[in-house]
C-alpha cells in the first residue's frame, strides 16, 4: 500500500498564470453544429477555456506565475535549491524543462531540476516528491512549476475531446516551517489502462512519420483526428473514475482517522463537471467546500488542482487549514493527499 | 426487474421522451434522442440505480435494450 506521509513542510506561497485569449465553448463550433456544441458544452459544463498561442508554452505560463510569486512574496532567488517542472508538454524532447527554466528564472547552479511527466494526478505527485527532499534538511526553498497547454494535444475534430482542455501553470513554493501538521499521500497506478488516454505516435513506439499525421476518422460517430493527437475513453475513463476515486479517499481517511468533516476545502482534478458532480454526490459531500474552476478554465490536467487553489482559495488560506486533494487521469494513475496549509500567500493570476 | 420496468428508467435517464415504447428489440443507436454524450447517463443510471460498473466496451458490444438488460442481469 503506497501511503506516504510528512510533516512540518508544505506550500507557503503560490501563483498562477493563464493565456488571455478566452474561448467561448457555445460559439466553439467552427467544425460541429451550434446545437450539437451546446449539448455537449452543457453536459460537460465547460463554458470558456484559456488557449495558448503558436508560439507560448507550458514553460512560459510557469515562468510568469514563478516572476509574479517571486515579486509578490520577496523570494531570494538563490535560496530556491530544488525545481520540479511537471507537464506533459514541455518545450523539447530533451532538454528537461525544467533545467531551461533553472537559467530562465535566474536560479542558482547549484539547484536540483528534473521534470515529472505525468498527467491530472501529477500535481500530487510532485508534491509528495517534493515533501520527500524537503524533509531531507538539506534544501531550502523548493519551487513547483506545473504548467499544460492541453489546447495543442487534441483535435478539434473530435468531439470527445474538442470542448474539455485548456492551458495554464502555476509556480507553487515549498518550505519548511514546523507550523504545518502531517501530510499524507496515496498514490496509485494501472497501466493496464494506458490505453484510454494516450497519444500513440511521436514518441519512440511510433516514430512521427506521415502515417502519424494522417487525419482519420476514427469512430461510428464521425470524430477525425491524427494519431500525434490525443484520444480519450470517455466512458471506460468515467467507470474508472467512480470505482477507484471514492476507495482510494476512504483508504486515506481511515489510514488518517479522518472524516471528511475535518477537511476545510475538497479539491478535486476538475475533469468535466458531469464527473466532478457525480462523485460529489455519490459521496454525499458538502458542496460548499468544493471549489471548482472547470466552467471558466476547463480540463487544464495536471494544472488543474493547483489552479482551482489559486483562482478560488485567494485570502481563504490564513491560519491553519486542511486541504484533500483528488485526482485523476492518464496513466491511468490517482491520487489522494492530505494537505495542511498555513498562511498560504496566494498571488492574483497573471494573464499571458 | 422486468425489461419493461428496465427500459422505462432507461428512457428517463437518457432523456429519450421521443422514443415511444422501448422494446427488447429498439435498437437505441438509431433513436432521435441517442449521442454519444448518451454513454455517460447510461454509466451513472447503472452505478446509481443497480450499483454495477460498465464502461464503454461493454455498452460497444450492445445494440438492442435486450442487450443493455442482458448486461445488467450479467454485472
Amino acid at each position: 500500500m503506497a501511503l506516504l506521509r510528512f510533516k512540518e513542510v508544505g506550500i507557503t506561497a503560490m501563483a498562477g498564470a493563464v493565456p488571455k485569449t478566452v474561448i467561448d465553448n457555445y460559439n466553439y463550433t467552427q467544425y460541429f453544429p451550434k446545437d450539437q456544441v451546446k449539448e455537449v458544452v452543457d453536459k460537460i459544463g465547460i463554458y470558456e477555456r484559456r488557449f495558448a498561442d503558436k508560439s507560448t508554452c507550458s514553460s512560459d505560463l510557469c515562468y510568469a506565475a514563478a516572476e509574479r510569486l517571486f515579486q509578490d512574496n520577496g523570494i531570494e532567488r538563490e535560496e530556491v535549491d530544488l525545481v520540479v517542472f511537471i507537464s506533459q508538454t514541455p518545450d523539447y524532447r530533451m532538454p528537461a524543462t525544467s533545467i531551461v527554466l533553472q537559467d530562465r528564472l535566474r536560479l542558482s547552479k547549484s539547484c536540483i531540476a528534473f521534470d515529472i511527466s505525468l498527467g491530472c494526478s501529477g500535481f500530487c505527485y510532485g508534491l509528495a516528491v517534493v515533501y520527500g527532499m524537503m524533509q531531507s534538511g538539506y534544501l531550502r526553498k523548493a519551487l513547483i512549476l506545473d504548467g499544460e497547454t492541453r489546447s495543442k494535444v487534441y483535435s478539434p475534430k473530435d468531439r470527445k475531446s474538442a470542448f474539455i482542455f485548456g492551458d495554464g501553470g502555476i509556480a507553487a513554493l515549498i518550505e519548511k516551517n514546523e507550523k504545518f501538521g502531517e501530510s499524507t499521500f496515496s498514490l496509485n497506478s494501472d497501466g493496464s489502462l494506458a490505453d484510454l488516454i494516450m497519444i500513440k505516435g511521436g514518441g519512440y513506439r511510433h516514430p512521427s512519420s506521415v502515417e502519424t499525421l494522417k487525419e482519420k476518422v476514427v469512430d461510428e460517430y464521425g470524430n477525425i483526428r491524427n494519431d500525434e493527437q490525443g484520444y480519450m475513453k470517455g466512458g471506460d475513463v468515467f467507470n474508472f473514475v467512480i470505482r477507484e476515486i471514492p476507495k482510494d479517499i476512504k483508504k486515506v481517511l481511515e489510514y488518517t482517522n479522518l472524516s471528511m468533516s475535518a477537511f476545510d476545502y475538497i479539491v478535486f482534478h476538475q475533469a468535466n463537471n458531469f464527473i466532478n458532480s457525480y462523485i460529489a454526490k455519490k459521496m454525499k459531500l458538502d458542496f460548499n467546500k468544493i471549489p471548482s474552476t472547470i466552467h471558466k478554465f476547463g480540463n487544464t490536467s495536471s494544472v488543474s488542482v493547483p489552479l482551482t487553489i489559486v483562482s478560488e482559495l485567494r485570502e481563504k488560506l490564513n491560519g491553519n487549514k486542511l486541504l484533500l486533494l483528488s485526482a485523476f487521469g492518464v496513466g491511468m494513475t490517482w491520487a489522494t493527499a492530505v494537505v495542511p496549509f498555513y498562511d498560504c500567500k496566494i498571488s492574483d493570476i497573471v494573464e499571458v | 426487474m422486468e425489461i419493461e420496468k428496465f427500459a422505462e428508467k432507461l428512457k428517463e435517464a437518457l432523456e429519450l421522451e421521443n422514443a415511444g415504447v422501448l422494446t427488447s428489440t429498439t435498437r437505441f443507436r438509431e433513436l432521435e434522442d441517442w449521442s454519444s454524450l448518451s454513454v455517460m447517463s447510461l454509466i451513472v443510471l447503472f452505478d446509481e440505480e443497480w450499483g454495477k460498473e460498465i464502461g464503454d466496451k461493454d455498452i460497444k458490444d450492445c445494440q438492442t435494450i435486450g442487450d443493455l438488460y442482458n448486461l445488467l442481469n450479467a454485472k
